[in-house]
Protein backbone atom coordinates (compact mmCIF):
# COMPACT_ATOMS: atom_id res chain seq x y z
CA UNK A 1 0.00 0.00 0.00
CA UNK A 2 1.26 3.29 -0.76
CA UNK A 3 -0.25 5.74 1.09
CA UNK A 4 -2.18 4.49 4.06
CA UNK A 5 -4.14 6.56 6.93
CA UNK A 6 -5.53 4.36 10.19
CA UNK A 7 -8.17 5.19 12.17
CA UNK A 8 -6.86 9.23 12.08
CA UNK A 9 -8.51 11.15 14.55
CA UNK A 10 -8.01 15.07 14.35
CA UNK A 11 -9.83 17.15 17.71
CA UNK A 12 -9.00 20.96 18.18
CA UNK A 13 -9.41 22.23 20.99
CA UNK A 14 -11.72 25.77 21.35
CA UNK A 15 -12.93 27.84 23.95
CA UNK A 16 -16.68 26.18 24.15
CA UNK A 17 -14.80 22.39 24.01
CA UNK A 18 -13.53 20.15 22.35
CA UNK A 19 -14.50 20.03 18.54
CA UNK A 20 -14.27 16.59 16.45
CA UNK A 21 -12.92 17.67 13.31
CA UNK A 22 -12.12 13.97 11.86
CA UNK A 23 -12.79 10.88 12.99
CA UNK A 24 -11.91 7.04 12.54
CA UNK A 25 -10.56 8.33 8.79
CA UNK A 26 -9.58 5.23 7.01
CA UNK A 27 -7.51 5.01 3.63
CA UNK A 28 -5.41 3.19 1.55
CA UNK A 29 -4.65 4.29 -1.82
CA UNK A 30 -1.94 2.80 -4.58
CA UNK A 31 0.50 4.31 -6.27
CA UNK A 32 -0.08 6.41 -9.48
CA UNK A 33 -4.47 6.77 -8.44
CA UNK A 34 -5.49 9.65 -8.81
CA UNK A 35 -7.75 10.20 -5.63
CA UNK A 36 -10.30 13.26 -4.63
CA UNK A 37 -11.76 13.86 -1.04
CA UNK A 38 -14.98 15.01 -1.96
CA UNK A 39 -16.62 17.33 1.22
CA UNK A 40 -18.56 20.37 2.01
CA UNK A 41 -17.21 22.54 3.94
CA UNK A 42 -16.85 21.44 7.93
CA UNK A 43 -16.09 18.41 6.08
CA UNK A 44 -12.32 18.51 7.38
CA UNK A 45 -10.87 17.81 4.08
CA UNK A 46 -8.47 20.65 4.42
CA UNK A 47 -7.75 19.63 7.86
CA UNK A 48 -7.18 15.89 6.21
CA UNK A 49 -4.66 16.85 3.40
CA UNK A 50 -2.82 19.15 6.09
CA UNK A 51 -2.00 15.54 8.11
CA UNK A 52 -0.91 14.00 5.19
CA UNK A 53 1.67 17.12 4.65
CA UNK A 54 2.78 16.90 7.87
CA UNK A 55 1.77 20.71 8.46
CA UNK A 56 -0.32 19.41 11.16
CA UNK A 57 -0.12 16.45 13.79
CA UNK A 58 -3.55 13.75 14.13
CA UNK A 59 -4.54 13.16 17.61
CA UNK A 60 -4.69 9.84 17.16
CA UNK A 61 -3.89 7.16 14.25
CA UNK A 62 -1.43 8.13 11.38
CA UNK A 63 -0.27 8.60 8.02
CA UNK A 64 2.06 6.54 6.25
CA UNK A 65 4.02 6.88 2.89
CA UNK A 66 5.00 3.72 1.61
CA UNK A 67 5.46 2.44 5.42
CA UNK A 68 6.79 5.30 6.55
CA UNK A 69 4.85 7.10 9.45
CA UNK A 70 4.77 10.88 8.16
CA UNK A 71 6.22 13.46 11.38
CA UNK A 72 6.69 16.43 9.80
CA UNK A 73 6.38 18.29 6.38
CA UNK A 74 8.76 17.38 3.35
CA UNK A 75 9.52 17.27 -0.07
CA UNK A 76 8.69 13.78 -0.79
CA UNK A 77 5.35 14.93 -1.03
CA UNK A 78 4.38 18.17 -3.45
CA UNK A 79 1.94 20.73 -2.13
CA UNK A 80 -0.25 22.98 -3.78
CA UNK A 81 -1.76 25.35 -2.06
CA UNK A 82 -5.33 26.80 -2.62
CA UNK A 83 -3.72 30.60 -2.38
CA UNK A 84 -1.29 31.58 -4.40
CA UNK A 85 1.74 30.85 -2.64
CA UNK A 86 4.38 31.53 -5.37
CA UNK A 87 7.37 33.81 -3.82
CA UNK A 88 6.44 37.42 -5.15
CA UNK A 89 10.13 38.71 -5.26
CA UNK A 90 11.12 35.41 -7.40
CA UNK A 91 10.97 34.87 -10.79
CA UNK A 92 9.01 31.88 -12.12
CA UNK A 93 12.48 30.38 -12.75
CA UNK A 94 13.83 30.98 -9.08
CA UNK A 95 9.99 29.96 -7.61
CA UNK A 96 10.38 26.58 -9.47
CA UNK A 97 14.35 26.33 -8.33
CA UNK A 98 13.19 27.02 -4.94
CA UNK A 99 12.97 23.75 -3.39
CA UNK A 100 16.08 21.91 -4.71
CA UNK A 101 17.82 24.69 -3.86
CA UNK A 102 16.55 24.36 -0.06
CA UNK A 103 17.30 20.37 -1.27
CA UNK A 104 20.92 21.27 -1.85
CA UNK A 105 20.75 20.55 -5.42
CA UNK A 106 23.90 22.37 -7.29
CA UNK A 107 23.11 25.43 -9.78
CA UNK A 108 22.99 23.85 -13.05
CA UNK A 109 20.93 20.59 -12.23
CA UNK A 110 18.59 22.55 -10.41
CA UNK A 111 18.28 25.14 -13.16
CA UNK A 112 17.66 22.15 -15.95
CA UNK A 113 15.22 20.29 -13.92
CA UNK A 114 13.42 23.65 -12.90
CA UNK A 115 13.57 24.41 -16.75
CA UNK A 116 12.26 20.47 -17.83
CA UNK A 117 8.74 21.30 -15.28
CA UNK A 118 8.07 24.44 -16.40
CA UNK A 119 7.97 22.86 -19.70
CA UNK A 120 6.16 20.36 -19.01
CA UNK A 121 3.15 22.99 -17.24
CA UNK A 122 3.89 24.90 -20.89
CA UNK A 123 5.64 28.13 -18.97
CA UNK A 124 8.75 28.12 -20.33
CA UNK A 125 8.66 31.48 -21.48
CA UNK A 126 7.96 33.13 -18.47
CA UNK A 127 10.35 31.71 -16.75
CA UNK A 128 12.16 35.45 -16.20
CA UNK A 129 8.88 36.63 -15.17
CA UNK A 130 7.61 37.90 -11.67
CA UNK A 131 4.26 36.04 -10.48
CA UNK A 132 2.32 39.52 -10.58
CA UNK A 133 2.51 39.13 -13.97
CA UNK A 134 1.04 36.04 -14.02
CA UNK A 135 -2.62 35.31 -14.15
CA UNK A 136 -4.36 32.67 -11.71
CA UNK A 137 -3.97 29.61 -14.10
CA UNK A 138 -0.52 30.26 -14.51
CA UNK A 139 0.00 30.69 -10.86
CA UNK A 140 -1.27 27.60 -9.89
CA UNK A 141 0.59 25.80 -13.10
CA UNK A 142 3.74 27.02 -11.82
CA UNK A 143 3.18 25.99 -8.06
CA UNK A 144 2.74 22.46 -9.79
CA UNK A 145 5.97 22.40 -11.50
CA UNK A 146 7.79 23.91 -8.60
CA UNK A 147 6.50 21.04 -6.56
CA UNK A 148 6.82 18.29 -9.30
CA UNK A 149 10.45 19.58 -9.54
CA UNK A 150 11.60 18.07 -6.12
CA UNK A 151 10.32 15.10 -7.98
CA UNK A 152 7.66 13.49 -5.14
CA UNK A 153 6.74 10.35 -4.33
CA UNK A 154 2.91 12.33 -4.01
CA UNK A 155 1.18 15.31 -5.25
CA UNK A 156 -1.21 16.72 -2.53
CA UNK A 157 -3.35 19.50 -3.56
CA UNK A 158 -5.66 21.53 -1.67
CA UNK A 159 -8.97 22.81 -3.93
CA UNK A 160 -5.87 24.38 -5.86
CA UNK A 161 -8.86 25.71 -9.08
CA UNK A 162 -11.08 26.88 -6.62
CA UNK A 163 -10.20 30.72 -7.14
CA UNK A 164 -10.29 30.35 -11.17
CA UNK A 165 -13.06 30.84 -13.95
CA UNK A 166 -14.96 28.33 -15.73
CA UNK A 167 -12.88 28.21 -18.88
CA UNK A 168 -9.50 28.45 -17.12
CA UNK A 169 -10.65 25.66 -14.48
CA UNK A 170 -11.06 23.57 -17.09
CA UNK A 171 -8.60 23.79 -19.46
CA UNK A 172 -6.37 23.06 -15.91
CA UNK A 173 -8.42 19.87 -15.46
CA UNK A 174 -7.19 18.40 -19.07
CA UNK A 175 -3.84 19.36 -18.08
CA UNK A 176 -4.02 17.46 -14.56
CA UNK A 177 -5.21 14.57 -16.96
CA UNK A 178 -2.27 14.94 -19.43
CA UNK A 179 -0.17 15.03 -16.69
CA UNK A 180 -1.42 12.84 -14.86
CA UNK A 181 -1.16 10.19 -17.63
CA UNK A 182 2.40 11.37 -18.50
CA UNK A 183 4.19 11.24 -15.20
CA UNK A 184 2.60 8.42 -13.22
CA UNK A 185 2.30 10.08 -10.65
CA UNK A 186 0.23 9.74 -7.52
CA UNK A 187 -2.24 12.62 -6.98
CA UNK A 188 -4.57 13.12 -3.45
CA UNK A 189 -6.71 16.56 -4.14
CA UNK A 190 -8.76 18.07 -1.93
CA UNK A 191 -11.99 19.62 -3.45
CA UNK A 192 -15.82 20.44 -2.94
CA UNK A 193 -16.17 20.58 -6.98
CA UNK A 194 -18.13 17.66 -7.39
CA UNK A 195 -17.86 17.58 -11.33
CA UNK A 196 -14.09 18.17 -10.79
CA UNK A 197 -13.64 15.27 -8.81
CA UNK A 198 -15.50 13.22 -11.29
CA UNK A 199 -13.72 14.36 -14.43
CA UNK A 200 -10.16 13.87 -12.54
CA UNK A 201 -10.25 10.53 -9.91
CA UNK A 202 -10.37 7.54 -10.28
CA UNK A 203 -11.53 6.73 -7.31
CA UNK A 204 -13.59 9.18 -5.05
CA UNK A 205 -13.67 9.70 -1.07
CA UNK A 206 -16.91 11.32 -0.06
CA UNK A 207 -16.92 12.99 3.32
CA UNK A 208 -19.52 13.73 5.85
CA UNK A 209 -19.54 16.70 7.62
CA UNK A 210 -19.08 17.47 11.64
CA UNK A 211 -17.29 15.41 12.32
CA UNK A 212 -15.76 14.56 8.92
CA UNK A 213 -15.73 10.87 8.11
CA UNK A 214 -15.32 9.02 5.09
CA UNK A 215 -19.34 8.12 3.97
CA UNK A 216 -18.43 6.50 0.52
CA UNK A 217 -15.59 5.29 -1.85
CA UNK A 218 -16.54 5.72 -5.41
CA UNK A 219 -14.43 3.84 -8.06
CA UNK A 220 -14.62 6.13 -11.43
CA UNK A 221 -14.54 4.23 -14.83
CA UNK A 222 -14.81 7.14 -17.80
CA UNK A 223 -14.83 6.35 -21.27
CA UNK A 224 -12.39 9.03 -21.54
CA UNK A 225 -10.95 12.27 -19.90
CA UNK A 226 -11.68 14.80 -22.38
CA UNK A 227 -14.35 17.86 -21.86
CA UNK A 228 -16.78 15.81 -24.33
CA UNK A 229 -17.22 13.20 -21.55
CA UNK A 230 -18.88 15.95 -19.31
CA UNK A 231 -22.00 15.47 -21.16
CA UNK A 232 -22.27 11.55 -21.41
CA UNK A 233 -25.04 9.92 -18.86
CA UNK A 234 -21.94 8.00 -17.55
CA UNK A 235 -20.21 11.08 -15.76
CA UNK A 236 -24.16 12.77 -15.06
CA UNK A 237 -24.89 8.88 -12.71
CA UNK A 238 -21.59 9.76 -10.97
CA UNK A 239 -22.16 13.22 -10.44
CA UNK A 240 -25.66 12.66 -9.63
CA UNK A 241 -24.56 10.21 -7.12
CA UNK A 242 -22.16 11.99 -5.45
CA UNK A 243 -24.12 15.10 -5.27
CA UNK A 244 -27.46 13.52 -3.86
CA UNK A 245 -24.88 11.72 -0.85
CA UNK A 246 -23.34 15.30 0.06
CA UNK A 247 -26.84 16.83 -0.49
CA UNK A 248 -28.23 14.49 2.09
CA UNK A 249 -24.85 15.06 4.37
CA UNK A 250 -25.41 18.59 4.16
CA UNK A 251 -28.81 18.54 5.16
CA UNK A 252 -27.90 16.20 8.08
CA UNK A 253 -25.37 18.52 9.35
CA UNK A 254 -27.45 21.54 9.38
CA UNK A 255 -30.19 19.54 11.46
CA UNK A 256 -27.47 19.15 14.08
CA UNK A 257 -25.92 23.27 14.36
CA UNK B 1 -49.35 28.25 9.98
CA UNK B 2 -49.78 32.01 10.25
CA UNK B 3 -50.36 33.54 6.78
CA UNK B 4 -47.77 36.43 6.22
CA UNK B 5 -49.27 39.27 4.06
CA UNK B 6 -46.77 40.31 1.47
CA UNK B 7 -46.25 44.08 2.28
CA UNK B 8 -47.10 47.21 0.76
CA UNK B 9 -44.31 48.56 -1.84
CA UNK B 10 -42.13 50.75 -0.56
CA UNK B 11 -41.09 51.63 -4.02
CA UNK B 12 -42.92 55.27 -3.24
CA UNK B 13 -40.89 55.30 -0.30
CA UNK B 14 -36.86 54.81 -1.91
CA UNK B 15 -34.96 58.20 -2.12
CA UNK B 16 -33.47 58.32 -6.14
CA UNK B 17 -29.79 58.90 -5.83
CA UNK B 18 -27.33 59.14 -8.63
CA UNK B 19 -23.49 59.64 -8.34
CA UNK B 20 -22.33 62.55 -10.85
CA UNK B 21 -18.96 62.43 -12.51
CA UNK B 22 -16.38 64.29 -11.08
CA UNK B 23 -12.64 64.89 -11.33
CA UNK B 24 -11.13 66.24 -8.38
CA UNK B 25 -13.46 65.06 -5.94
CA UNK B 26 -12.64 61.38 -7.32
CA UNK B 27 -12.64 59.02 -3.96
CA UNK B 28 -9.98 56.65 -4.34
CA UNK B 29 -9.42 57.20 -7.72
CA UNK B 30 -6.13 58.75 -10.24
CA UNK B 31 -6.99 61.96 -10.78
CA UNK B 32 -5.24 63.51 -14.49
CA UNK B 33 -2.11 63.77 -14.37
CA UNK B 34 -1.61 67.52 -15.08
CA UNK B 35 -4.12 68.40 -12.64
CA UNK B 36 -1.79 66.15 -9.85
CA UNK B 37 1.25 68.23 -11.01
CA UNK B 38 -0.70 71.47 -10.75
CA UNK B 39 -1.73 70.69 -7.45
CA UNK B 40 1.48 69.72 -5.73
CA UNK B 41 3.34 72.37 -7.04
CA UNK B 42 0.16 75.05 -5.09
CA UNK B 43 0.94 72.81 -1.96
CA UNK B 44 4.09 74.54 -2.35
CA UNK B 45 3.27 77.89 -3.96
CA UNK B 46 0.49 78.93 -2.20
CA UNK B 47 2.05 78.66 1.40
CA UNK B 48 4.74 80.65 -0.21
CA UNK B 49 2.49 83.29 -1.90
CA UNK B 50 0.46 84.03 1.10
CA UNK B 51 3.88 84.35 3.35
CA UNK B 52 4.99 87.13 0.51
CA UNK B 53 1.60 88.84 0.40
CA UNK B 54 1.49 89.27 3.81
CA UNK B 55 4.92 90.59 4.73
CA UNK B 56 4.62 92.92 1.61
CA UNK B 57 1.23 94.55 2.24
CA UNK B 58 0.17 93.79 5.71
CA UNK B 59 1.61 96.30 8.19
CA UNK B 60 3.98 93.15 10.30
CA UNK B 61 6.87 93.82 12.38
CA UNK B 62 9.69 91.87 11.01
CA UNK B 63 10.87 91.01 14.09
CA UNK B 64 7.55 88.68 13.89
CA UNK B 65 7.31 87.36 10.73
CA UNK B 66 10.52 88.43 8.47
CA UNK B 67 9.46 88.39 4.30
CA UNK B 68 10.76 85.75 2.35
CA UNK B 69 13.27 88.00 0.83
CA UNK B 70 14.86 88.53 4.43
CA UNK B 71 14.85 84.95 5.21
CA UNK B 72 17.01 84.52 1.70
CA UNK B 73 19.21 87.02 3.34
CA UNK B 74 19.95 85.12 6.20
CA UNK B 75 20.25 82.50 4.56
CA UNK B 76 23.48 83.88 2.35
CA UNK B 77 24.87 85.19 5.42
CA UNK B 78 24.58 82.13 7.55
CA UNK B 79 26.13 80.13 4.45
CA UNK B 80 28.84 82.51 3.61
CA UNK B 81 30.20 82.03 7.32
CA UNK B 82 29.94 78.13 7.02
CA UNK B 83 27.74 78.61 9.98
CA UNK B 84 24.80 76.70 8.53
CA UNK B 85 26.79 74.22 6.79
CA UNK B 86 28.78 73.42 10.25
CA UNK B 87 25.33 73.37 12.22
CA UNK B 88 24.02 71.08 9.37
CA UNK B 89 26.62 68.66 9.90
CA UNK B 90 26.54 68.69 13.50
CA UNK B 91 22.68 67.59 13.06
CA UNK B 92 23.05 64.96 10.61
CA UNK B 93 25.95 63.64 12.06
CA UNK B 94 24.21 63.10 15.14
CA UNK B 95 21.15 61.63 13.27
CA UNK B 96 23.65 59.47 11.13
CA UNK B 97 24.78 57.29 14.35
CA UNK B 98 21.79 57.47 16.15
CA UNK B 99 19.59 55.92 13.69
CA UNK B 100 21.65 53.57 12.16
CA UNK B 101 22.87 52.08 15.42
CA UNK B 102 18.84 52.20 16.45
CA UNK B 103 17.70 50.33 12.83
CA UNK B 104 20.69 48.06 13.05
CA UNK B 105 19.33 46.88 16.53
CA UNK B 106 15.75 47.12 15.85
CA UNK B 107 15.41 44.83 12.46
CA UNK B 108 16.90 41.94 13.91
CA UNK B 109 14.99 42.34 16.78
CA UNK B 110 11.65 43.56 15.06
CA UNK B 111 12.16 40.49 12.87
CA UNK B 112 12.64 37.78 15.44
CA UNK B 113 9.35 39.55 17.79
CA UNK B 114 7.32 39.17 14.73
CA UNK B 115 8.23 35.71 14.01
CA UNK B 116 8.68 34.00 17.03
CA UNK B 117 5.77 34.12 19.44
CA UNK B 118 8.26 33.51 22.69
CA UNK B 119 10.28 36.27 21.60
CA UNK B 120 7.59 38.43 21.00
CA UNK B 121 6.17 37.48 24.66
CA UNK B 122 8.98 38.29 26.33
CA UNK B 123 9.60 41.70 24.63
CA UNK B 124 6.53 43.08 24.13
CA UNK B 125 4.97 44.04 26.96
CA UNK B 126 8.28 46.00 27.39
CA UNK B 127 8.78 47.57 24.05
CA UNK B 128 5.12 48.63 24.34
CA UNK B 129 5.73 50.51 27.47
CA UNK B 130 8.62 52.01 26.35
CA UNK B 131 6.93 53.39 23.67
CA UNK B 132 4.93 55.56 25.09
CA UNK B 133 7.42 56.73 27.15
CA UNK B 134 8.46 60.44 25.00
CA UNK B 135 11.93 60.10 24.35
CA UNK B 136 12.28 63.70 25.32
CA UNK B 137 11.41 63.30 28.93
CA UNK B 138 14.74 60.87 29.36
CA UNK B 139 16.73 63.98 28.67
CA UNK B 140 17.31 64.74 32.21
CA UNK B 141 18.50 60.88 32.82
CA UNK B 142 20.58 61.10 30.25
CA UNK B 143 21.91 64.90 31.32
CA UNK B 144 23.14 62.81 34.59
CA UNK B 145 24.47 60.07 33.18
CA UNK B 146 26.36 60.42 30.03
CA UNK B 147 27.09 64.21 30.92
CA UNK B 148 26.40 67.10 27.88
CA UNK B 149 28.49 65.46 24.97
CA UNK B 150 27.24 63.79 21.85
CA UNK B 151 26.05 60.20 23.95
CA UNK B 152 22.91 61.73 25.64
CA UNK B 153 22.26 63.15 22.10
CA UNK B 154 22.93 60.00 20.10
CA UNK B 155 21.36 57.97 23.18
CA UNK B 156 17.83 59.91 22.91
CA UNK B 157 17.77 59.44 19.46
CA UNK B 158 18.42 55.68 19.64
CA UNK B 159 15.60 55.77 22.76
CA UNK B 160 13.27 57.37 20.06
CA UNK B 161 13.59 54.73 17.50
CA UNK B 162 14.28 51.87 19.01
CA UNK B 163 11.22 50.91 20.46
CA UNK B 164 8.95 52.04 17.91
CA UNK B 165 10.99 50.86 15.11
CA UNK B 166 10.74 47.49 16.71
CA UNK B 167 7.25 47.07 17.15
CA UNK B 168 6.65 48.52 13.50
CA UNK B 169 8.92 45.70 11.72
CA UNK B 170 7.35 43.16 14.00
CA UNK B 171 4.12 44.21 12.69
CA UNK B 172 5.41 43.83 9.22
CA UNK B 173 6.26 40.51 9.72
CA UNK B 174 2.93 39.64 10.92
CA UNK B 175 2.01 40.00 7.52
CA UNK B 176 3.84 36.99 5.82
CA UNK B 177 1.35 34.76 4.79
CA UNK B 178 1.36 31.42 7.03
CA UNK B 179 1.28 29.51 3.47
CA UNK B 180 4.47 31.12 2.64
CA UNK B 181 6.19 29.94 5.44
CA UNK B 182 4.14 26.19 4.98
CA UNK B 183 5.02 25.86 1.33
CA UNK B 184 9.01 26.67 1.96
CA UNK B 185 8.67 23.62 4.59
CA UNK B 186 6.81 21.66 2.34
CA UNK B 187 9.69 22.30 0.05
CA UNK B 188 12.32 20.83 2.12
CA UNK B 189 13.36 24.09 3.74
CA UNK B 190 13.95 24.50 7.63
CA UNK B 191 13.06 27.10 10.03
CA UNK B 192 16.35 28.84 9.52
CA UNK B 193 15.52 29.00 5.16
CA UNK B 194 11.87 29.80 6.49
CA UNK B 195 12.75 32.83 8.33
CA UNK B 196 16.55 33.88 6.31
CA UNK B 197 15.06 33.22 2.88
CA UNK B 198 11.46 33.87 3.09
CA UNK B 199 10.42 36.27 5.50
CA UNK B 200 13.10 38.21 5.15
CA UNK B 201 12.65 39.25 1.68
CA UNK B 202 9.28 39.50 2.29
CA UNK B 203 9.39 42.28 5.18
CA UNK B 204 12.16 43.75 3.28
CA UNK B 205 9.87 46.94 1.92
CA UNK B 206 7.59 46.99 5.19
CA UNK B 207 11.10 47.84 6.88
CA UNK B 208 12.21 49.87 4.67
CA UNK B 209 8.71 52.29 4.69
CA UNK B 210 9.19 51.50 9.37
CA UNK B 211 12.45 53.35 8.68
CA UNK B 212 11.21 55.62 6.84
CA UNK B 213 8.56 56.57 9.16
CA UNK B 214 11.05 56.91 12.09
CA UNK B 215 14.04 58.62 10.40
CA UNK B 216 11.51 61.74 10.83
CA UNK B 217 11.12 61.04 14.53
CA UNK B 218 14.82 60.55 14.93
CA UNK B 219 15.06 64.19 13.17
CA UNK B 220 12.57 66.02 15.52
CA UNK B 221 14.25 64.56 18.54
CA UNK B 222 17.86 65.66 17.17
CA UNK B 223 16.27 69.13 16.77
CA UNK B 224 14.96 68.34 20.84
CA UNK B 225 18.38 67.37 21.79
CA UNK B 226 20.43 70.88 20.22
CA UNK B 227 17.34 72.78 22.24
CA UNK B 228 19.00 71.52 25.64
CA UNK B 229 22.90 71.50 25.92
CA UNK B 230 24.98 71.96 22.37
CA UNK B 231 27.64 74.06 20.78
CA UNK B 232 26.82 74.28 17.13
CA UNK B 233 23.52 71.57 15.42
CA UNK B 234 20.29 72.90 14.02
CA UNK B 235 18.33 73.27 16.98
CA UNK B 236 20.91 75.12 18.49
CA UNK B 237 20.83 77.46 15.27
CA UNK B 238 17.31 78.15 16.30
CA UNK B 239 17.21 78.44 20.38
CA UNK B 240 20.38 80.94 20.01
CA UNK B 241 18.87 83.13 17.12
CA UNK B 242 15.26 82.99 19.58
CA UNK B 243 17.06 84.95 22.56
CA UNK B 244 18.44 87.24 20.39
CA UNK B 245 15.29 87.63 18.25
CA UNK B 246 16.87 86.98 14.96
CA UNK B 247 13.53 85.49 13.26
CA UNK B 248 15.25 85.19 9.92
CA UNK B 249 17.67 82.70 10.94
CA UNK B 250 15.12 80.78 12.77
CA UNK B 251 13.30 80.70 9.66
CA UNK B 252 16.37 79.74 7.65
CA UNK B 253 16.62 76.56 10.37
CA UNK B 254 13.03 75.39 9.96
CA UNK B 255 13.31 75.65 6.62
CA UNK B 256 16.76 74.01 6.21
CA UNK B 257 15.61 71.16 8.64
CA UNK B 258 12.37 70.57 6.41
CA UNK B 259 14.09 69.96 3.32
CA UNK B 260 16.40 68.05 4.54
CA UNK B 261 14.03 65.61 6.18
CA UNK B 262 11.87 66.13 2.92
CA UNK B 263 15.10 64.46 0.97
CA UNK B 264 15.55 61.64 3.10
CA UNK B 265 11.87 60.98 2.64
CA UNK B 266 12.72 60.95 -0.89
CA UNK B 267 15.61 59.00 -0.68
CA UNK B 268 14.01 56.14 1.26
CA UNK B 269 11.16 56.08 -1.45
CA UNK B 270 13.43 55.27 -3.89
CA UNK B 271 15.14 52.99 -2.30
CA UNK B 272 11.58 50.81 -2.40
CA UNK B 273 10.85 51.50 -5.77
CA UNK B 274 14.91 50.08 -6.74
CA UNK B 275 14.74 47.57 -4.47
CA UNK B 276 11.40 46.29 -4.00
CA UNK B 277 9.77 46.68 -7.10
CA UNK B 278 7.90 42.84 -6.82
CA UNK B 279 5.80 44.83 -4.10
CA UNK B 280 4.53 47.80 -6.04
CA UNK B 281 0.69 47.66 -6.24
CA UNK B 282 -0.42 48.93 -9.30
CA UNK B 283 -2.17 52.27 -8.95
Amino acid sequence: MFLQINKLNKNFETQSGTLVVLKDIDMAIEQGEFICAVGASGSGKSTLLRQIAGLDHPTTGEVRIEGNSVTGPGPDRGMVFQHYTLFPWKTVQENTEFGLKLQGVPKKERREQASYYLNVVGLSQFAQALPKALSGGMKQRVAIARALASEPKILLMDEPFGALDIHTKESMHEFMIDLWQRTGITVFMITHDVEEAVFLSNRIYALGARPGTVRKVMTISLPNRTHLVKRQSVFHDYRDELMDLLRQHGQEALATL
Amino acid sequence: MSQSTSPHSIQSLIKPKSIRPTVFWRLAEDIPRPLNTVLMIASIAIPLLLWWLVTTFGNIDPKFLPSPAKVMEAFGRLWSTRELLKDTVASLWRVGVGFLFAALLSIPVGVLMGSFPSIRALLEPVFGLMRYMPAPAFIPLLILYLGIGEEPKITLIFIGVFFFNSLMVMDTVKFVPKELIEATYMLGGNRWEALTQVILPHVLPGILDACRINLAAAWQLVIVSELIAATEGLGRRISVAGRFLRTDEIFVGLIVIGVIGLAFDLLFQYLLRLTCSWASQKR
